[in-house]
């Protein structure tokens, strides 16, 4: 049985750019890499060195602090360089890829049927484990800890974001049978939201409770489902796993080799070719929008939540588009002028976009505007929809106090689902950084 | 533009890092940012960023108040002239008003914004623009004839004592315009009340009265003022104070572009509704009550400061309270005391402005229980978790 959750409170940002519904084949890229920043909190223990051989699924690193944790090769090939910043800290695993894939066979297991021990060690030894995180805290989940549900967002609300629904309609089997195996990992339930409008192949998903989920963003974020499914209370664990990272688990237990297929909207009022592409993770961003000149900003991820790219630089490990929106760093004249600069979106009515509910808006990265101290009150609650008071948990998070974090639900809470605050704020307020920071405290002091 | 731009980036170059004027950057920079909005782009979190700023929101609230400022700068002369002569020009009346009150604002401005940037300059961080407000609102809330010294006297005061010794913008407990009307309330009372105050030379002609409808309800005396004089604001009060039609057009803008919230508004206008429709009950529960308990309730919201209070003051997000059920709560007891202070104290005419500032000062305490209601319902769901998934976590 389905149940409704109604989204009242958030903002749907309306952007030129969106991708055409059409996926097509990406060129193969001639390297690969996975980036251990992609992990937050994550320290990477290398396995093979540089010039060696490996398969798709072969094991790369592991995590120093949870060995079960293994990351484990997209595409065969040669492990080309091992890139490193300040304090040799790994930064890039670059892989050279061969013309074709060649798989490590895991061995094909029926998920439905499996014991859950099995299931389990096969999703890590694969290195799918990676895709699965953890709330509290929004980082890789640990393999030792049970929890109490597990939740998969197949709804995306957030602006230019690829369209899920669309992307699962040719893997569903696989999807079905990721859904088994995660069925295994947990006590609970497994909670699968989809788009109320979202068709049938969706709906029909067996073996995990169908939440129909309406309204603006964020209503897509995990984090807003659980918190009006099943909250987060300290102390407790829940998973979630990406709708697409689903299927590639899905995958592994159908074919017994890891695929690390990824289908990826190139979007934003910037690109070119504005479509789906089936790409392996970590795929070099090159490949699908060449080189971006400077008054353009690459973007993994979407406009909210995404990281900035350099040209040639690799597309993030859970990111499922690619963005390319202008650069912003021009002057305005009298840009203070209220009511003037109507081509700049504003939530809070200081310009006319309100007479264009419609109207696609195409934004730069301006600030448009300067850090201030905290003044407007009301603006932060109105894009998010959870029983948490945003400005004076932010406030907590400033000031580290970790008795009222707790008290103020920092536990339910992860950066994504502040990137709105970020947006709507007057005081340009980094509250996405802050809540990082504040969940960053939390690790080291709670755990 | 590019001209302009260019010109500034050149003047700029002393006050960079490192250069010889750097500590005077901020001073600098209130300037500059004032012209251009900054080339900054957005370095880590969201790529994109709402058009909003705090400059906006503060010119939004300016915006709102040209209306009621107009309107006190002709109400100013029109009360004065329409005594001493039969016929008053618009332009007469708007001229004399006019020149009371731009040399009040200009004061106001020059005095507050001086201190602004020296402390900006002292303690080494940017202008917030919070003094835009302030510095407009203290010479509407004004008596006529209040002399400028006084007024710079009172910037001073809400300036350093209720602000910056806070912590500048967003820190302070009460609304500075407030703490420099009530400073000047209390420091010098005969300028501040009393009957001689309200009109342009009242205190100097003797033919020309000046008694505001609040002084003639305490004193007993007969209201001679319509429904429509005290809707539309041709009688005597404060500089800007008295059109509740034009407030409301303020207020409007406000609510509007969601600065100013409506929940307080209509949350201030319902408490002293409230409030005088229960003195208005007295005579019904067998007590007699006086001339204010017994003026009508829906009159009680038209006159004097607090439609203007309740609007522009109690709205101030810094001062007010933060939380949707707090913001209910804060508004209704500032109109509910406003009225009840009106009636019991006849020390005080007016209420709103004691009201507004003893709720700014018990706004934390309101939201301190409102978010603890929040954390009692998180602690709550946390024992009532079943204990058999308790322990498997």
């Amino acid at each position: 049985m389905s149940k409704d959750i109604r989204i009242k409170r958030g903002l749907t940002l309306r952007l030129k750019g969106e991708a055409e519904k059409q996926i097509v084949n990406a060129p193969r890229s001639k390297t690969y890499a996975i980036k251990p920043t992609d992990f937050h909190t994550m320290i990477p223990k290398l396995v093979l060195k540089e010039g060696e051989k490996l398969l798709a699924g072969d094991v790369l690193f592991f995590s120093k602090y949870c060995e079960e944790l293994k990351f484990t090769s997209p595409v065969s090939g040669t492990l080309l360089e091992i890139k490193r910043a300040e304090k040799r800290k790994i930064i890039e695993v670059i892989i050279e890829s061969d013309p074709t894939d060649s798989y490590k066979n895991f061995g094909k297991m029926n998920a439905a049927t499996a014991d859950p021990d099995s299931v389990k060690s096969r999703i890590l030894e694969s290195g799918c484990g990676v895709f699965i995180r953890q709330r509290p805290y929004d980082v890789v989940a640990d393999p030792s800890d049970i929890p109490k549900a597990i939740f998969i967002s197949a709804v995306s609300t957030a602006p230019l974001a690829a369209d899920i629904g669309f992307i699962l309609k040719d893997k569903i089997a696989a999807f079905q049978e990721g859904i088994y195996a995660l069925q295994k990992l947990t006590p609970g339930k497994v909670h699968l939201s989809v788009d109320k409008s979202s068709a049938e192949y969706l709906k029909n998903i067996k073996g995990a409770e169908i939440h129909n989920v309406s309204g603006p963003h964020p209503a897509g974020n995990v984090g807003v489902q659980i918190h009006k499914i099943d909250p987060v209370n300290q102390g407790e664990r829940v998973w979630t796993v990406g709708a697409e990272d689903v299927t590639i688990i899905g995958n592994l237990f159908l074919t017994g080799e890891f695929h690390a297929d990824r289908t990826i909207a190139v979007t934003g009022s910037e690109a070119k070719d504005q479509k789906y592409y089936r790409i392996k993770i970590g795929e070099n961003s090159a490949d699908l929008v060449g080189q971006v000149p400077d008054n353009v900003r690459l973007i993994s991820g979407n406009v909210l939540t995404g990281d900035k790219l350099s040209n040639n630089q690799y597309i993030g490990f859970y990111h499922t588009s690619l963005t390319l929106i202008p650069e912003g760093n021009k002057y305005r004249m009298l840009g203070w002028m209220p009511f003037f600069y109507n081509n700049i979106h504003s939530n809070s009515r200081s310009s006319l976009s309100w007479l264009f509910p419609n109207k696609k808006y195409e934004l730069n990265t301006n600030l448009n505007g300067e850090e201030r101290a905290l003044v407007v009150t009301g603006e932060m609650e109105e894009v998010l929809p959870m029983d948490i008071f945003p400005m004076q948990l932010l406030k907590a998070c400033i000031t580290g106090n970790i008795e009222k974090m707790e008290n103020l639900g920092i536990y339910e809470v992860a950066p994504e689902d502040f990137a709105l605050i970020d947006y709507v704020n007057t005081s340009k307020l980094e509250a996405q950084y802050l809540i990082r920071t504040g969940l960053d405290l939390m690790i080291t002091e709670v755990g | 533009m590019e001209w302009i731009r260019q010109k500034l980036d050149k003047f700029k170059e002393p006050f960079g890092k490192g250069k010889k004027l750097e500590k005077y950057a901020p001073a600098w920079n209130a300037i500059d940012t004032f012209l251009f909005t900054p080339n900054h782009t957005t370095q880590k979190g969201a790529h994109i960023r709402d058009a909003v700023d705090l400059k906006r929101v503060m010119m939004i609230v300016v915006i709102a108040l040209i209306p009621a400022l107009i309107f006190g700068m002709w109400n100013g002369g029109y009360q004065y002239l329409s005594q001493i002569q039969a016929e008053v020009g618009f332009w007469e009346a708007l001229g004399h008003g006019a020149s009371k009150i731009i040399p009040m604002i200009v004061v106001s401005y020059g005095v507050g914004l001086g201190i602004e940037f020296a402390f900006a300059i002292f303690r080494g961080h940017d202008i917030n623009e919070g003094y835009l407000v302030t510095g407009l609102l203290i010479p509407m809330i004004m008596p006529i004839d209040i002399p400028l010294w006084m007024v710079a006297l009172s910037v001073v005061f809400a300036v350093i004592i209720g602000k910056e010794a806070f912590g500048g913008t967003g820190m302070n407990i009460l609304n500075p315009a407030l703490t420099a009307r009530a400073f000047a309330f209390f420091a010098y009372p005969t300028y501040m009340s009393g009957n001689k105050v309200w009109v342009s030379e009242a205190s100097n002609i003797d033919a020309v009265s000046g008694e505001t409808i609040l002084g003639s309800l305490a004193a007993g005396h007969p209201v001679e003022y319509s429904f429509m004089d005290m809707f539309m604001g041709t009688i005597p009060g404060s500089l800007a104070e008295t059109s509740t039609i034009l407030i409301l057009l303020g207020a409007l803008l406000l609510v509007f572009t969601k600065v100013g919230s409506w929940r307080i508004i209509l949350s201030g206008f319902i408490g002293a509704a409230v409030m005088a429709f229960i003195f208005n009950l007295l005579p019904a529960m067998g007590l007699e009550g006086n001339s204010l308990t017994n003026f009508p309730w829906y009159e009680h919201l038209i006159i004097g400061g607090l439609a203007f209070g309740i609007v522009f003051m109690a709205t101030d997000p810094v001062s007010a309270t933060q939380t949707i059920k707090g913001k209910w709560i804060y508004g209704f007891l500032i109109g509910f005391l406003a009225v009840m202070i009106r009636v019991f104290n006849p020390a005080y005419p007016e209420g709103i402005m004691l009201a507004i500032l003893l709720m700014n000062v018990f706004a934390p305490v309101i939201d301190h229980y409102v978010i603890e209601g929040n954390v009692k319902r998180r602690k709550k769901r946390l024992s009532d978790v079943p204990v058999q998934i308790k322990t498997a976590v």
